[in-house]
């Protein structure tokens, strides 16, 4: 099966991007395909380069950018809703005049559209939210 | 055609467990992960109506979130199916139609 | 991909202006509705108060969105589920909501309700029959 992940809330004040991170590993696991996985709401900030979070703790954001990079997953941001809460890329922060830019490897910033897109090609969307 | 769905609330917390069971169709599956675990507690004031709604569907429980918040199989209601994350992906590829209660 | 077209449902069960889900449910509509899919959406629990008439945001200084769904007709997403317990649970009927209509081309661009207020059951079975249900 060709799977969706949509991941609609933020990195460690919710579970949901624990819940899909563990989804999506057994997915994989399984012989499955990751046709995207799409970040909606503040699930964006799971793609912020700057989170420090204590080193006895999982790091959210390493953990998807590395298990995107083992298995070539696509990891999109939706653009308005980073723009909102302050996740830009190198682009994006030229383009709005930003001082710096905060995007994590392997996660990239693109329109809704890539949510719909997703739910036409995968076989099973999976919603991850509160 | 049947629908896996999942609830990760306390239906404590929230009405969306018992929501969810007032619009799933014979047949489906409830998974409940997250949070969503503390409404296969026995013995809870929920747990009657729970349990007579949850008589047309397969109800499951993430084992994972279940130990994490420190919950004994034997706290549970009857006919509760504890999977984990491979049975999760497999339920979630069988059924037609994926559903997550928010 | 292009060829495929699959039913869409959106689920709204939360009050607007307290959350952001409400608002960005429906951005994830708009920009939806290029892709020609068979959308519909479905509000329900509190879902319902997303749809009421009346709304006055001046004094909570947000953005006021409501009139976002009276242009859902000219996006051709026409199909909105209203579920009638959730109205009657919250004290609300269909006069407390906003009145959506969308013209038809096809009889003469006659102006038709996009609201329909359906049972908890039909709400159930329209559920079921989806291809991708996004909740929000």
């Amino acid at each position: 099966m060709k799977f969706g992940i949509l991941i609609s809330e933020g990195p460690y004040t919710h579970q949901a991007a624990d819940s899909a991170y563990h989804f999506t590993k057994a997915a994989l696991e399984n012989g499955h395909e990751i046709e995207r996985v799409f970040f909606y709401h503040d699930g964006v900030n799971v793609g912020t380069r700057l989170s420090v979070p204590p080193q006895d703790e999982r790091n959210l954001q390493k953990d998807w950018s590395a298990l995107a990079a083992e298995h070539k997953i696509d990891l999109v941001i939706c653009i308005a809703a980073a723009q909102r809460r302050g996740l830009l890329d190198e682009n994006e922060a030229k383009r709005q005049g930003k001082d710096a830019n905060n995007i994590a490897e392997g996660f990239r910033i693109s329109g809704l559209g890539q949510l719909i897109e997703m739910g036409i090609l995968s076989d099973r969307l999976m919603t991850f939210g509160d | 055609m049947s629908t896996l769905h999942t609830v990760n609330k306390s239906p404590f917390a929230t009405k969306t467990l018992l929501s969810c069971l007032n619009h799933a169709s014979k047949g489906d599956s409830i998974l409940l992960i997250e949070d969503g675990v503390y409404g296969a507690l026995k013995g809870s004031e929920l747990a009657e109506i729970i349990t007579t709604k949850a008589k047309d569907f397969s109800v499951f429980l993430l084992a994972p979130d279940m130990k994490a918040r420190g919950i004994n199989e034997d706290k549970l209601i009857e006919n509760i199916e504890l999977v984990d994350y491979a049975k999760f992906v497999d339920m979630a590829a069988k059924h037609d139609l994926n559903q997550a209660w928010l | 991909m292009t060829d495929t077209v699959k039913k869409f449902l959106y689920v709204n069960r939360k009050a607007p202006y307290g959350t952001i889900y409400a608002l960005e449910s429906l951005e994830v509509v708009l920009i939806g509705a290029a892709f020609d899919q068979d959308v519909s959406l479905a509000f329900l629990d509190d879902g319902v108060f997303q749809l009421t008439k009346g709304q006055d945001t001046k004094e909570i200084g947000v953005k006021n969105f409501s009139p976002t769904y009276r242009a859902l007709g000219d996006y051709e997403v026409t199909k909105l589920y209203v579920e009638k317990e959730s109205l009657d649970e919250r004290g609300l009927s269909e006069a407390d909501l906003q009145e959506l209509v969308w013209e038809d081309e096809d009889d003469d661009y006659a102006e038709k309700p996009s609201i329909h207020i359906i049972s908890r059951k039909e709400m159930a079975d329209l559920m079921a029959n989806q291809d991708v249900v996004l909740s929000f």
